[in-house]
């Protein structure tokens, strides 16, 4: 097993406040890495420098052995095509002037010169067709515009534009936590089918331990920038090693009134 | 016997520009004293505009009542002027919203909010609102009630400022809370204690709660009766443990299948 991601000492202040307090972690090639906690814990600023979305205060981030922060400019570029993200809110990470398949293949004519001009259209709304398909939305949706779709669609749209250029890391960020449960578990169920199909890695940040559990291998539990807990997922929801981590479990509502009310009388 | 509250047949509309959008066609159910009935449902499915019907707080235009009866002890709330409602919310009926960040004034200390309801509702003197609102910033677990009275919204977390909002509500007490998604907004361990706080407010108060929630899970922890709604209607009612162990309809299995369950074990 290799590690695609390898993050060493990383450090974010933002002024007094250490957003993100010295955490090392590896991301294993194939794997789906969850990073769970509360508001404040530091778990969008993790990922915003592991996909060099904010420059560290100290500390290294390695993708595919290539220190992230000591890379030109170029090889930068080329990193960046491996390592996407999908973001909580389809509705605010899309402009709603342009036609899906515009933003769909906004990676492509960013990142590959041969798919530019008249005679690149046909290739690129080929390509955004297949895309589509692979997200399960039809083809005939290519010249539509954002505010015509669902929110769960729109969320498709966005992780077809994650994958537009073959990414080997797709960071997603509370994907499903804007959306109904009944949408929810299909996206669940769609982002599971393209891991396996892709070999995609996963970093899938979220509040939701249900969610969570469904979904990783392992789990990092943040805490005030810290990482608190790092385990595999059927390690860490039978038995938390760490005292918040009990907490954070403890908290979570179950759906299972009779199991509810006895836990609550029992408290 | 009559019911504390009772919604009869409910319809919304919401009459736009594009076309009219009937937002509930039909709804009834009743709560009492006591009672937790969560009304749980999708985006879309009309909870919250019953929720505000209560109250007639939908914004009309372009919100319209073509049917349907509200009843408070019998007394039908649609049939009062703005002005006898203005009675009503506040001292009967109260509500809870989902985002403490924007029901708080942003420029007046929480406080001051907070005594506010007891003087524009109870016409409480001054110093006597300051005081009940103390009160009821302690009784809704604020830490350090007399020093928070005097903070802005924007040096509270949001836990805290569910709190201030959950003491705006029960400062009247009123004999009905309506709580649109109380906790959507919070952190788990947050959610959890301010579940908590409202099941032992009641206890104490014995107020009746409509809980308006997508969440299974919350619906679960604390709600006595669940009334499913999606598109404008009830799909199905009844008391919680039983609509969750055998649910009579497709779609709250299919709801209840969809919810993410914590295994742990």
């Amino acid at each position: 097993m290799t590690n695609l991601v390898e993050i060493r000492g990383l450090r974010k202040d933002y002024g007094s406040l250490a957003a993100v307090d010295g955490v090392d972690l590896d991301v294993t090639a194939g794997e789906t890495l969850a990073v769970v906690g509360e508001s404040g814990s530091g778990k969008t600023t993790l990922t915003r420098l592991l996909l060099r979305l904010a420059e560290p205060t100290a500390g290294t981030v390695r993708f595919d052995g290539a220190d992230l922060f000591a890379l030109p400019a170029a090889r930068l570029r080329k990193v960046r095509r491996e390592m996407q993200v999908v973001l909580q809110d389809p509705y605010s990470s899309m402009n709603p002037r342009m036609r899906v398949t515009d933003i769909v293949a906004e990676p492509l004519v960013t990142h590959d010169r041969s798919v530019r001009g008249r005679r690149g259209r046909a290739k690129v709304r080929a390509r955004v067709g297949e895309l589509l398909d692979a997200v399960g939305l039809p083809p005939d949706v290519q010249d539509r515009y954002p505010h015509e779709f669902s929110g769960g669609q729109r969320q498709r749209v966005s992780i077809a534009r994650a994958l537009a250029l073959r990414p080997r890391l797709v960071v997603l960020d509370e994907p499903t936590s804007a959306l109904d449960v009944s949408v929810q578990a299909q996206v669940l169920d769609l982002l599971t089918e393209l891991q396996a199909r892709l070999g995609l890695t996963y970093v899938f940040v979220s509040h939701n331990l249900a969610v969570v559990q469904q979904i990783a291998d392992r789990v990092a539990v943040m805490r005030a920038g810290q990482m608190v807990e790092l385990a595999d997922a059927a390690t860490l929801f039978s038995a938390p090693g760490h005292d918040y981590t009990r907490r954070l479990l403890d908290a979570v509502p179950n759906p299972d009134p009779r199991l509810a009310r006895r836990l609550r009388a029992g408290s | 016997m009559t019911s504390l509250l009772e919604i009869r047949d409910l319809h919304v509309e919401f009459r736009l520009g594009t076309g009219i959008v009937n937002a509930v066609e039909g709804v009834g159910f009743a709560v009492d004293a006591g009672e937790t009935l969560a009304v749980v449902g999708e985006s879309g499915s009309g909870k919250t505009a019953t929720a505000l019907s209560v109250l007639r707080l939908n914004p009309e235009p372009p919100c319209v009542y073509p049917a349907g009866e509200v009843l408070l002890d019998g007394r039908d709330l649609f049939r009062l002027s703005e002005k006898d409602l203005r009675k009503i919310r506040g001292n009967d009926v109260a509500m809870v919203f989902q985002d403490p960040m924007t029901s708080l004034n942003p420029l007046k200390r929480v406080g001051a909010q907070v005594a506010e309801v007891l003087r524009r509702h109870q016409n409480a003197p001054r110093g006597q609102a300051r005081e009940g609102a103390v009160a009821a910033l302690r009784e809704a677990g604020i830490p350090d009630p007399e020093r928070r009275a005097d903070q802005y919204p924007h040096q509270l977390s949001g836990g805290l400022r569910q709190r201030v909002m959950i003491a705006m509500a029960l400062v009247g007490r009123p004999r009905v809370l309506i709580a649109d998604e109380p906790t959507t907004a919070l952190d788990v361990t947050v959610q959890a204690q301010i579940l908590e706080l409202l099941v032992d407010l009641q206890r104490r108060h014995g107020m009746a709660i409509v809980l308006i929630t997508h969440d299974l899970g919350v619906v679960a922890e604390v709600a006595d009766r669940v009334v499913v709604m999606r598109r404008g209607r009830v799909v199905e009612t009844g008391d919680v443990t039983a609509v969750f162990e055998a649910p009579q309809q497709d779609y709250t299995r299919e709801l209840l299948r969809a919810t993410p369950k914590l295994e742990r074990a």
